[in-house]
């Protein structure tokens, strides 16, 4: 999550920059001045020299470590370090041992991470957006603020106050008692919320679920759901991250021209089809830009779960940035690490592609453009 | 994330390219048993329980400087194994350092540390257990600093209000479970203790059970003697008499009993520290673990001096090592931070400053070592996950799992 919040407001930046740049006609390529291209050149160096040197030399070194059997002493590239190709992978995958095991739970509990926070964090976060965006609102500046902050503050911080939040005893619970509700101890709490439910009303895994497994994990517990002390996480980056986002939806609703919306209301759109309709649709570049970094920090959450639970209880927050950290540094196997790592960003990779095809721009259904064509009866009364 | 972790790999590899991609110097196994030696200083880096640990072992260090001349650092680590892999990935680690024994074999198998322990003055002195947790690949790698073991705590409050006297302290299961139904109120139960090997692995040691054979090459995690230690700790839950931590939403058995939800907890002497820090009012007596079919059993921690095979200066580093776990020493850390020396002549003098603890140093005669092959903290961890789970689960299925994983393990 914090490591999302640079490039957020970068993209900001560039967006309302006012769109693409386009090269000048006037002048052909390639007349530029060789002093200019030379300047050009001398000017992006330092930032070459800076990425090249602390971001694509540190990845091809983590991606020869994931393909080597180095053993955490002296440097990878050392002549007694030897390849291995693919192991490490297939270790994880198809190894059947405990670290296939363990990183298939971390799959399963990021994914259910994942499937939550996503959805309402940006829904929660465009929710915001709208009512802070509100010309008649009281005390916008205010607002904007208080819903910021937490995304401000550390995540380290955030989740010490969450766990004194979420005990037994916590002030969550305290809450929850005056409804009449019995409170969990929330961090202590291994159960799958989905497992609840359907506990709730008596079904329990049938042996064609929890008899066959995927990467050691059975059918029946990859559909757990998120456990009581990772719901609890989930709550946490609703929490944190809601702000950030809400800044991106509040900046592309000020771009938003009054005059579709003015165009809207003549033809007598009310405030929720206006809503779906003609705002939403405009926000889509955003909605791609705050789906696809939700997606990023939440594939990637570490913060929360080192400081919090260290994978806990009964290994229900582990997630595979973790477990990456500590098969390499506590498990000395930096092979296995270095591989976790880049499954996970193949992961993201894939996500972000699948995510980019379904929210692409898509010309207009029939179905869809029959409800704006003007109907027989429509014709004629324009004709009269 | 995946990025930070990528970064945090890379990261190190590009602190060996800052030190010129230096290949770490000999294998690390010093097998001619030469020390480097040079005017370097030397740096100390430990994790400390607190400060009171910390300012102890920088004024010992500092009084080792001033005899020997040779400059030396401490530092506190925030977070020990990281720092400590990102030291030897770099080529410059610390000199010396506390090294957990989970921590060993890892660092033992790529040649980070200097195996020492032959070279020290008096090996006899330590207790024998603790020189076998050191022990791996059939050498003697590092010093133990200190250890801990695990006793049975009790609230005298609870214990009179129970009815209980002296003669009750329980020597066996059968007087465990049944002090612990005595002392089971509607307000606390009569005995907590986290739901981890480290804790119930003491009970299937005490129904005879180990997790090898003698030699160490064979897995007997699944043997009937595990199995019944296991079986009796979960009917110990069951009956309700005894819970673990979690579920009476403690972080440890420590704080279960302090907060007095529990009238009795298995811990090790640290638990000292914490009644004094944080549940001052408790009045509390340490005894024995009881007996099981096995006889008397109980789990012993520790950590050692590690040195680093990159040192520059070997020779400082094991002087100050051995001044470091020297009798004196070692009852000075103790009384500073509460610890229980490794060495079996400052025994007696500790029994007499800490007549309360007694027991927990009694105990070592029957204490066994947590395992310490690498990956063994995988297996550990993977086996308390399910420990949880106990009440509801069948101790074979868990055992036969445990022995799959730790098999895996072995050489």
């Amino acid at each position: 999550m914090s490591t999302a919040s640079p490039r957020v407001g970068r993209r900001v930046g560039a967006g309302s920059a006012g769109g693409p740049v386009r090269p000048g006609r006037t002048r052909r390529p390639g007349t530029a001045s060789r002093g200019e291209a030379t300047s050009g050149w001398l000017f992006v160096t330092p930032t070459i020299v800076i990425l090249g040197l602390f971001l694509l030399v540190p990845m091809v070194m983590a991606l020869w470590v994931s393909v080597s059997d180095w053993s955490g002493r002296g440097s990878p590239f050392s002549s007694s370090v030897g390849f291995v190709g693919l192991q490490n992978y297939d270790d994880l995958v198809n190894g059947g041992g405990l670290a296939a095991r363990d990183f298939g739970i971390s799959l399963r509990n990021n994914a259910w991470y994942v499937v939550f926070v996503v959805p309402i964090q940006t829904a929660v976060s465009l929710f915001l957006a709208v009512l802070v965006n509100r010309q008649v609102l009281r005390g916008r500046g205010f607002f904007r603020t208080a819903f910021y902050f937490p995304s401000v503050t550390s995540s380290v911080a955030i989740t010490v106050v969450w766990l004194f939040l979420f005990t037994q005893t916590g002030a969550v619970n305290r809450a929850l008692s005056w409804l009449g509700i019995e409170g969990p101890a929330w961090f202590q709490d291994p159960s799958g919320v989905v497992h609840n439910a359907l506990g709730a009303i008596g079904i329990t895994g049938p042996a064609l679920l929890t008899d066959h497994d995927l990467l050691g994990v059975s059918w029946w517990d990859w559909f757990a759901g998120p456990s009581v002390a990772m719901s609890a996480f989930v709550l946490m980056a609703v929490f944190t991250t809601s702000g950030t986002f809400m800044l991106l939806f509040i900046a592309a609703l000020q771009n938003l021209g009054g005059d579709v919306q003015e165009a809207a209301m003549m033809d007598g759109a009310n405030a929720w089809q206006r809503f779906w309709r003609v705002t939403l649709p405009q926000l889509r570049p955003t909605l791609f830009t705050v789906l696809t970094l939700g997606l990023i920090g939440t594939w990637q959450v570490f913060d929360q779960i080192y400081t919090g639970t260290q994978g806990g209880p009964a290994k229900t927050t582990l997630t595979p940035s973790y477990l990456s950290y500590t098969s390499a540094f506590a498990g000395q196997d930096w092979g296995r690490g270095a591989a976790i790592a880049f499954v996970l960003f193949a992961i993201i990779v894939v996500l972000t592609i699948v995510q980019r095809a379904v929210l692409r721009e898509r010309p207009v259904s029939r179905r869809r453009m029959s409800l704006y064509e003007p109907t027989a009866t429509g014709q004629k009364e324009a004709r009269r | 994330m995946a990025f930070g972790a990528i970064a945090t790999v890379t990261g190190l590899a590009l602190t060996a390219c800052g030190s010129g991609f230096s290949e770490g110097g000999g294998d690390g196994a010093s097998s001619d048993g030469a020390l480097t030696s040079s005017d370097d200083s030397l740096t100390v880096l430990i994790a400390s329980s607190g400060d009171a640990e910390a300012a102890a072992v920088r004024d010992a260090v500092a009084s080792w400087s001033g005899d020997s001349g040779t400059d030396a650092e401490v530092g506190v680590a925030s977070d020990l194994p990281q720092q400590l892999s990102q030291g030897f990935a770099s080529g410059s680690p610390a000199d010396v350092f506390y090294l957990s024994t989970d921590a060993l074999a890892g660092f033992a198998e790529n040649g980070s540390l200097l195996a020492y322990g032959d070279q020290l003055s008096e090996t006899d002195d330590f207790f024998p257990t603790l020189v076998d947790s050191f022990t791996y690949d059939d050498q003697f790698w590092c010093a133990p600093k200190d250890f801990s073991t695990l006793g049975l705590v009790i609230n005298e409050q609870m214990w009179q209000e129970a009815g209980l006297t002296d003669a009750d302290v329980p020597t066996d299961w059968d007087g465990l479970s049944d002090v612990a139904a005595k002392l089971t109120t509607p307000d606390h139960v009569g005995l907590a203790f986290g739901a981890e090997y480290a804790r119930v692995g003491a009970f299937m040691a005490e129904a005879g059970g180990s997790l090898t054979n003698e030699d160490g090459t064979e897995a007997t995690v699944d043997s009937d003697e595990n199995v019944e230690g296991l079986t009796y700790v979960k009917d110990l839950v069951t009956s309700g008499n005894a819970a673990f931590a979690a579920d009476l939403g403690a972080g440890w058995g420590g704080e279960a009993f302090g907060t007095g939800k529990a009238a009795m907890t298995v811990e090790g002497n640290w638990i000292a520290g914490a009644m004094n820090a944080d549940y001052p009012d408790v009045d509390y007596r340490v005894a024995e673990m009881p007996a099981g079919p096995g006889g008397q059993g109980t789990l012993q921690f520790t950590n050692c001096w590690g040195i680093a095979a990159d040192s520059p200066n070997q020779q400082a580093a094991l002087e100050l090592v051995e001044q470091l776990v020297s009798t004196d020493q070692q009852l000075a850390f103790a009384d500073a931070f509460g610890v229980m020396p490794s060495v079996q002549s400052a025994a007696d003098q500790w029994k007499t400053d800490n007549p309360d603890s007694a027991a927990f140093l009694d105990s070592a005669d029957f204490a066994v070592g947590v395992p310490t092959q690498q990956g063994a903290a995988d297996v550990i961890a993977d086996f308390n996950s399910q420990l949880e789970g106990l009440s509801s689960a069948e101790p074979a299925d868990l055992l036969e799992s445990f022995q799959s994983n730790y098999a895996a393990i072995l050489p």
